[in-house]
């Protein structure tokens, strides 16, 4: 039998996203290293257009499936259905993008595959027997070889560890019925509030974030205003939320949020390690601060040392500048 | 209602991370160990719950897979109001390992609500509460970022990307927690450290369980290149070099 | 000889850290500059035992031991002496006495309710022409057959406002000199009773100090701690743990500043590197820490003798002696260190620095310390 990447293709109502063709993207890289093709299963109806996507990733086959019944997502039937999906196709690797519903699925699915699990994988493995991947440990602060001793393998792939890279295959498209009856769900939901607007911090891909050199809360509209040029979201620092100038929704950090954007724009934070320990992952930071001592320049890849209230600004239109162009 | 929280041990979030010489193992010389940030949040969450008349909760435990040297964290979960820990003697190389144990001694309570924090500080795994629930043939919810019990009655809030869902939930069930769910954890009373010795922590021998995954070697970080300083009177290079070369605009 | 640490005393030690940590330090500058009572921080240190710590656990206090105590106030004076001073006050001064001499109705009545921090309690010895001359006090307390009838005025009394309870210390029979003093439990609300203004003071701001005069108060007879002339041996007695208490809040203080200015030394760069490099700076760092060390040492030491039943009064004079003398040199070095830095407010040693001072002063200046001791080894 050959042996067969599945992954979980997770639609978000209006395509699949960033981490799922960078997940597709890494499924073709391992299945080329092993010998294998890319299966995707997808729940729900997409449009033909975005299957497409998944087939110009290296998808080669993608199986299409009813969401289970229920009056929500249920964890027990997503597992139940994805484990029968790797079953019926024999899948060697089961991979996931790093998002909520992974971490609700991929677990109680390797469970039931009786198959290792691996999360925050961070490339291809370094050989494929035994089976050895590496991922971050330590919240960034070091890495680990992974060895999986399983036939089959579960990873949950880290953000912003492959980039999408278009690999066009011919697709082939089917319906998928599960072989188990899924287990009903066992609950009721008594209220629905969508987010409308405001990016969800843990999935965007651009965040401003602001720190005590921003001086005071009264100070925050240089930093919407470059969030708004970007379409980015915001975020802070501890002593920031601590002093109440900014919801503790948006402290990110070892003790808040844990973030993975393509671009975290520091301003006015220092860098403590606790604060690091939260965007360590991100592609590029950025860090604005007027105190050359600062620690985040350690970690910055771009930097500018200047006063916030001349920078920010300044920044602000040369990209408004640029996406105008 | 009995609830049970998983804690997990882990270094101090100030530490620096050091290995042996062999790069096998975490060097553990001069360790602050903790209870893991988010179990600590989900056991203030717990005990916040039975503060409140009429929850119907009558217990709540701890439980830890660990060795000896991690009693005296436990200690402090007792210390801040839990009213009884469980320790399973042995160190679990992956979270399959460490949800089986936690699910032989569930098999043996009749705990009706399990509570795991996100993730751990130390390996990151994000796994065992999903793990425990499908071990145990339960419901589980993740992503709870607000947790309630009023006379037995659980219910929860769930975010997802596009948004949030109040859910009436069935005992028995596995809650994973992530942060907001309390604000700060509990500074024990001294009266609470006086007599969480008092308290039962039971030791439990371990069942037989292979780990499906190892860690083999650990590696430090590597140096980080230099930081690209830009002009502040010319932040358009900045702008520029994000998108052409950094491909982040 | 076991140094290590007990699990209890560890964890009593980390949630004083943390409170200091995560509350204390919150509000502590700007309590310090406008004198502003910590109310908040004294109720949720009540709630969390911190009033009664040493208090048998059958009159609502934690039944910790001395050590424990030198610990929590370490932990608490690194960030806020103001309030630690409130808490060994409340601890030392008052429910220690209460408890070692009061009778059973006078503890159920008080000592109950200070244990829980649900009142709070003051030490009046010092008086305007009697500081460390305690044997003359002027503060009368005469017999009136079912009551005592005080008269006088306190100085410096520390939680004066804030407090519910007084032991007041005032002669009774002064052909009896001090065997003639008395100590009486006051109740704060009693008619006679006024207080002058909240004394402007150096350091420690946030606690409130005033002095306490009374006019024709009267204390009913069942009020008086000890018998009839135990006044002064009683206020002795407890001074001889009140000083371990302020010796445990100058560790702090020294401490603190300590701590601070290691960490500056690691950051702060001059002449092409952290001036922890300069030997200079780095020598001073390992003296101030060696006599930290040192006054810690001392600390322990007395509170172990106290818990074993030992004497221990020439031990925390000597523990107290030593750590104002230490808190005052590494506060004053450690702003030193930090420059120009430690001369403003928001770097807080200069705080910890006028806080030092009074703990060379009160509860027994140095120059009492010091007679206590020679007095001790003279006889040996």
């Amino acid at each position: 039998m050959i042996m067969s990447v599945l992954i979980y293709a997770h639609h978000d109502g209006e395509k699949f996203p960033k981490p799922v063709l960078e997940l597709a993207s890494y499924a073709y890289a391992l299945a080329r290293q092993t010998g294998g093709t890319v299966i995707a299963i997808v729940t729900g109806n997409p449009r033909e257009s975005d299957l497409e996507k998944l087939g110009q990733h290296g998808v080669s086959k993608i199986w299409v499936t009813p969401e289970p019944a229920g009056p929500s997502f249920d964890n027990r039937a997503y597992a139940a259905l994805v484990a029968s999906a790797a079953e019926a196709c024999g899948a060697s690797f089961v991979l996931f993008a790093d998002n909520a519903i992974s971490r609700a699925v991929a677990p109680r699915m390797a469970v039931r595959l009786k198959a290792g699990y691996v999360s925050g994988v961070a490339g291809l493995p370094l050989h494929t027997d035994p089976f050895t991947v590496k991922r971050s440990v330590f919240t960034g602060k070091a890495s680990a070889y992974a060895e999986i001793l399983t036939p089959v393998k579960v990873l949950i792939l880290a953000r912003n560890t492959w980039q999408t890279i278009e690999n066009p295959v011919t697709c082939l498209i089917e319906k998928f019925t599960p072989a188990v009856s899924l287990p009903a769900p066992d609950f009721e939901v008594v209220k629905v509030m969508e987010q409308t607007g405001t990016i969800r911090l843990q999935d965007a891909e651009v965040v401003v974030s602001g720190g005590r050199g921003m001086k005071s809360a009264d100070n925050w509209k240089v930093l919407e205003d470059l969030a708004g040029a970007l379409g980015a979201a915001l975020a802070c620092s501890r002593p920031v939320a601590d002093e109440g100038w900014r919801p503790h929704q948006e402290h990110v950090g070892q003790t808040g949020k844990v973030i993975a954007p393509n671009l975290y724009i520091a301003c006015g934070i220092s860098g403590a390690i606790q604060h690091i320990g939260g965007i360590s992952s991100s592609r590029v930071i950025v860090a604005i601060n007027k105190d050359p001592e600062a620690p985040i320049f350690q970690f910055a890849r771009y930097a500018i040392i200047g006063d916030l209230f001349q920078v920010l600004p300044a920044l602000t239109q040369a990209v408004k500048k640029l996406k105008s162009e | 209602m009995k609830i049970l929280v998983c804690i997990s041990v882990v270094p101090d979030t100030t530490t620096h991370i050091r290995f042996t010489d062999k790069m096998d193992a975490l060097d553990t010389n001069g360790i602050q160990w903790i209870i893991n940030p988010w179990d600590e949040l989900a056991l203030t969450r717990a005990l916040e719950i039975r503060e409140h008349p009429g929850s119907g909760v009558t217990q709540i435990s701890v439980i830890h897979i660990g060795m000896k040297d991690t009693e005296p964290v436990i200690q402090k979960a007792l210390a801040v109001g839990a009213d009884s820990a469980y320790r399973v003697n042995h160190a679990p190389a992956d979270s399959l390992e460490a949800a089986s144990q936690i699910a032989e001694v569930v098999r043996k309570e009749p705990f009706d609500l399990v509570i795991t924090g996100h993730d751990s500080a130390d390996y990151n795994g994000s796994a065992v509460g999903e793990m425990l629930a499908e071990l145990l043939g339960w419901a589980s919810f993740s992503s709870i970022s607000s947790l309630s019990v009023v006379d037995s009655v659980i219910t929860l809030e769930r975010e997802s990307d596009i948004r949030s869902e109040t859910i009436i939930a069935k005992a028995p069930c596995v809650v994973t927690i992530q942060k907001g769910i309390a604000k700060d954890p509990r500074i024990p009373s001294l009266r609470g450290i006086m007599t969480a010795r008092s308290k039962q922590l039971t030791l439990v021998e371990p069942v037989k369980c292979a780990p499906l995954t190892h860690f083999v070697r650990f590696e430090n970080p590597a140096p980080r290149s230099q930081c690209r300083m830009v002009d502040p009177s010319h932040v358009e290079e900045l702008v520029n070099l994000l998108r052409n070369e950094a491909n982040v605009l | 000889m076991d140094f290590q640490l007990t699990e209890e005393q560890k964890m009593i030690q980390q949630a004083a850290r943390d409170y200091a940590n995560r509350e204390l330090i919150q509000d502590v500058l700007e309590r310090d500059a406008d004198s502003i009572y910590p109310a908040k921080h004294v109720k949720a240190l009540a709630d969390l035992g911190f009033m009664g710590m040493m208090v048998d656990p059958k009159y609502d206090g934690s039944g910790m031991d001395t050590i424990s105590y030198v610990l929590a106030m370490e932990e608490l004076s690194k960030v806020d002496a103001s309030v630690s001073v409130i808490v060994s006050v409340n601890n030392s001064l008052v429910c220690y006495g209460l408890e070692e001499f009061g009778t059973e109705e006078q503890k159920e009545k008080y000592l109950r309710p200070l244990a829980r921090g649900e009142m709070l309690g003051a030490f009046l010895l010092s008086e305007p022409e009697a500081g460390s001359d305690a044997t003359s006090q002027h503060t009368l307390a005469e017999d009136m057959g079912d009551y005592y009838l005080l008269n006088g005025t306190k100085n410096w009394i520390t939680n004066g406002n804030s407090a519910s309870v007084y032991i007041v210390m005032a002669q009774t029979h002064p052909e009896l000199k001090h065997k003639g003093i008395n100590s009486l439990i006051v109740d704060r609300n009693s008619p006679g009773i006024t207080l002058g203004p909240h004394e402007d003071k150096m350091g420690m701001r946030s606690s409130d100090t005033h002095s306490v005069m009374f006019t024709d108060v009267k204390v009913p007879k069942e009020n008086r701690l000890g018998p009839d002339g135990f006044g002064f041996k009683m206020a002795m007695k407890t001074l001889e743990g009140g000083r371990l208490g302020i010796a445990a809040q100058a560790l702090g203080i020294a401490s603190g500043a300590y701590e601070r200015a290691l960490k500056y030394s690691k950051e702060r760069k001059a002449f092409g590197t952290e001036i922890f490099n300069h030997q200079s700076v780095a020598f001073k760092l390992a003296e101030m820490y060696t006599k930290i060390e040192a006054g810690r040492l001392l600390c322990f030491h007395a509170a172990w003798l106290k818990d074993n039943g030992l004497p221990y009064g020439t031990a925390s004079a000597m523990a107290k002696y030593h750590c104002a003398e230490t808190a005052m040199w590494v506060t004053t070095e450690a702003v030193q260190i930090h420059g120009g830095y430690g001369y403003v407010r928001e770097y807080h040693v200069e705080r910890l620095m006028r806080e030092a001072k009074l703990t060379q002063i009160y509860e027994g200046t140095s120059e009492i310390q010091k007679l206590i001791i020679s007095r001790d080894i003279f006889s040996r």
